[in-house]
């Protein structure tokens, strides 16, 4: 076991290309750290360093204070799992298991009882003389598990695991390597494009994007302050509402009515190369209907009315999809989240995601009255893509003095 | 009606009963039966398509191929010399007892077999070796690849003739290499130059075929074998040699058919002197130029039968399953 830091790592293709940029990393002994981003930023470039599959361009890696950059892979005493599995297919599972302790040249009693000990934790004893042709894609996954911790690495570096699972079996799966990471205390790297993977496994996620870190934090840290436009709008789902509002007054002109915006924000915009236009963001759970909404509860937001497009309930809420006129904010950092999801149709005009109590009467068609929680938004200047509304890494919403 | 057990007889029987019309009381097991094998007129149909589509090919290898081994066969029960054509008659095995207790045909075959063995074994490891530079390359690999199947690309006639001259003492480049003997003359010398010539020629088919087989090894278990501690000839050894299994066995069954018929090099480049004639010469010169079709006919049939040994036990005894299938040989 040990800790890993990533110094200034950065990683060059000899074209030219830079898929990783200056990443800074430093995972605790025992840590289980999740890089996550959309494809092409760069997390599984990091996560081959790491491995020492890839060189590294420049910086230091050190694994357990040891400089590693130079050596190689099984010289380096990690474990890796890899999204295709990549189990030997000529081998049984015992076999595909004993691998690596074949190769680290251990008595065939001691490999033995190691093998039949994992095989246990992930309950394979019943498939150890078949082979992997004749395993479903679950039981391959264990086998790759099983693989890694066999030997009892120093870290193990996970490249999307489950991704090649059908939607139940990765839930299910999720709690296995989570309930496997914290039994057996290793430090492990994990690298998905999932967020809700990463928001449940991760006790840090790392959110990369064009090959450098955008932030780094506990999910819930990075759910309610994101430092920039892009974390905002990556982490969560459904995903952040995003409105262009525009700086008038001392006021907000959006689609949803003139935002107030408190002390603090107002400093900020007074600059004479603070920007005119800003991004509103808005969480679907940060709406409610008007008529659900105490007096004093309602003092902290305001209130708004639009048509109703779409209903779906889910039994403890309901999604309610608003059309709202007005502008559609539009930044780099936007245009690039909306191309990973692969939503390049959005109709006319901006649609709002909400997310409303079970109660509400709401129906589609209609025009409904609804509310929402001023210090929970936040506002992104779109050249940049950061969020004024932070303050000392904590977001305070647009009221705050 | 009874009920068949095969699903090409239950074809047959729904065939029938859909001539006759459907009876009243149909038994309830053979509606079950039915309903296992459905076959449609669509199904139908798509097979008699399947028929004539593979009818013309078959036809042409009938031709082609079954209507010359047949006759051969047939030559070679008789004693048929074209020099004294009245003494035509059937003697039954009588031609195959005089080759295979000839020393000649045994000779011949013994070079055969030095030829086969050595060629392979060294065209195997040199063309792994190619196959995994052409694979690796990242730079110019289109030229490397070109480069390196040129000696395929050349007539193997052509070939021989180069070496052949290459080898002639006073104006080869190369006859001088081992003082000034003349090395087409001597036997050794000269099975060594006539494998030498296969092997140059050959090496690249075999890279090409090893290749294909390269590209069955996923990049992922590489990384993986390093990662679980494997030096570079580990991950060779234990991972990529036995998923590439299939693909060796292949280009090792096509060229040993091709060495054991090994023919235009020895032709050109010693024209079987110093007993360095292969089967496949001997029956030439028995055939062709003995006019012996009788004694020919027996040589090439011989070869056919050892060809056909050698596949049988490379598909049946070395086992061509892919890997992972439980039912290769170790379970």
């Amino acid at each position: 076991m040990a800790d890993i830091v990533l110094d200034k790592v950065s990683k060059r293709f000899p074209d030219g290309t830079a898929a990783v940029r200056d990443v800074d990393l430093e995972i605790a002994d025992g840590e289980f750290v999740i890089l996550v981003g959309p494809s092409g930023c760069g997390k599984s470039t990091t996560l081959n360093m790491i491995a020492g599959l890839e060189d590294i361009s420049s910086g230091e890696l050190r694994i357990g204070g040891q400089r590693v950059n130079d050596k190689a892979p099984r010289d380096r005493d990690i474990a890796m799992v890899f999204q295709s599995y990549a189990l030997y297919p000529n081998m049984t599972v015992r076999e595909n298991m004993a691998f690596p302790l074949r190769l680290a040249k251990l008595d065939k009693q001691t490999i033995d009882s190691k093998v039949e000990e994992a095989a246990k934790v992930l309950e394979l004893t019943s498939l150890l003389d078949r082979k992997p042709a004749n395993l479903s894609g679950g039981q391959r996954q264990r086998v790759a598990m099983g693989r890694a911790i066999v030997r009892q690495p120093k870290a193990f570096l996970m490249d999307e695991p489950l991704s090649n699972l059908d939607a139940k079996l990765r839930v299910q799966m999720r709690t296995v390597v989570s309930r496997l990471q914290k039994q057996l205390g290793t430090t492990t790297v994990y690298v998905t494009h999932d967020q809700t993977e990463a928001m449940t496994l991760g006790d840090r996620v790392v959110i990369m994007r064009g090959g450098a870190i955008q932030q780094v934090g506990p999910p819930q840290e990075l759910y309610d302050h994101p430092r920039n436009l892009f974390v905002a709008g990556f982490i969560g789902s459904p995903s952040m509402n995003f409105l262009h509002a525009a700086v008038e007054d001392g006021k907000l002109r959006t689609a949803l009515g003139d935002v107030p915006i408190g002390e603090r924000i107002r400093r900020q915009l007074e600059g004479a190369d603070a920007p005119r236009e800003l991004i509103l963001g808005v969480r679907p759970e940060h709406f409610e209907d008007a008529e659900l909404v105490d007096d004093d509860t309602r003092r902290r937001g305001m209130e708004f009315t639009a048509p109703v497009d779409i209903v779906e309930s889910m039994g403890s809420d309901k999604y309610v999809y608003f059309t709202v006129d007005g502008q559609r904010a539009s930044a780099a950092e936007l245009e690039e989240l909306a191309a990973d999801a692969g939503a390049d149709f959005s109709g006319g005009g901006a649609s709002l995601v909400t997310r409303l109590s079970a109660e509400s009467s709401v129906r589609e068609g209609e025009d409904r009255r609804v509310w929402f929680n001023l210090e929970k938004i936040h506002l992104f200047d779109p050249s940049t893509g950061h969020n004024l509304t932070l303050h000392e890494g904590r977001s305070g919403g647009a009221l705050a003095d | 009606m009874s009920i068949n057990v095969t699903p090409a007889g239950a074809d047959v029987s729904a065939a029938a009963e859909h001539g006759t019309g459907r009876h009243a009381a149909v038994p309830a097991q053979r509606a079950r039966r039915r309903a296992k094998t459905p076959l449609s007129e669509n199904k139908k149909a798509e097979r008699r398509l399947g028929w004539l589509l593979c009818a013309p090919a078959a036809l042409v290898m009938v031709l082609v191929t079954a209507y010359p081994i047949v006759y051969s066969v047939w030559l070679s029960l008789q004693r048929f010399d074209l020099r004294f054509p009245d003494q035509r008659e059937f003697v039954g095995l009588e031609n195959y007892a005089t080759v295979l207790t000839n020393e000649f045909w045994w000779t011949a075959f013994g070079v055969t077999m030095l030829i086969t063995v050595v060629t392979v074994a060294v065209e195997l490891v040199l063309g792994m070796g190619l196959a995994l530079i052409m694979h690796r390359t990242l730079v110019g690999r289109g030229i490397v690849r070109t480069a390196a199947l040129i000696p395929y690309g050349i007539v193997t006639v052509v070939a021989a003739f180069s070496w052949r001259y290459a080898w002639t003492p006073g104006t080869g480049y190369l006859a001088n290499l081992f003082g000034d003997g003349a090395p087409l003359t001597e036997r050794a010398s000269s099975l060594a130059i006539i494998m030498l010539a296969e092997i140059w020629k050959t090496t690249p088919f075999m890279a090409l075929l090893l290749m294909a087989g390269l590209a069955l090894v996923p990049e992922d278990l590489l990384k993986a074998a390093s990662t679980d501690g494997a030096t570079a000839w580990q991950r060779f050894t234990k991972v990529m040699l036995p998923v590439m299994k299939p693909a060796i066995l292949v280009a090792l069954l096509f060229r040993t058919l091709d060495a054991f018929r090994v023919f235009d090099n020895i032709f050109v480049l010693t024209a079987g002197g110093n007993e360095t004639s292969s089967v496949s010469m001997l029956a030439y010169n028995n055939l062709i130029r003995g006019l012996n079709l009788g004694i020919g006919s027996t040589m090439s049939v011989l070869i056919f039968l050892t060809v056909a040994i050698i596949a049988f036990v490379f598909v049946k005894l070395f086992g061509t399953a892919a890997p992972g299938s439980d039912d290769g040989e170790r379970r």
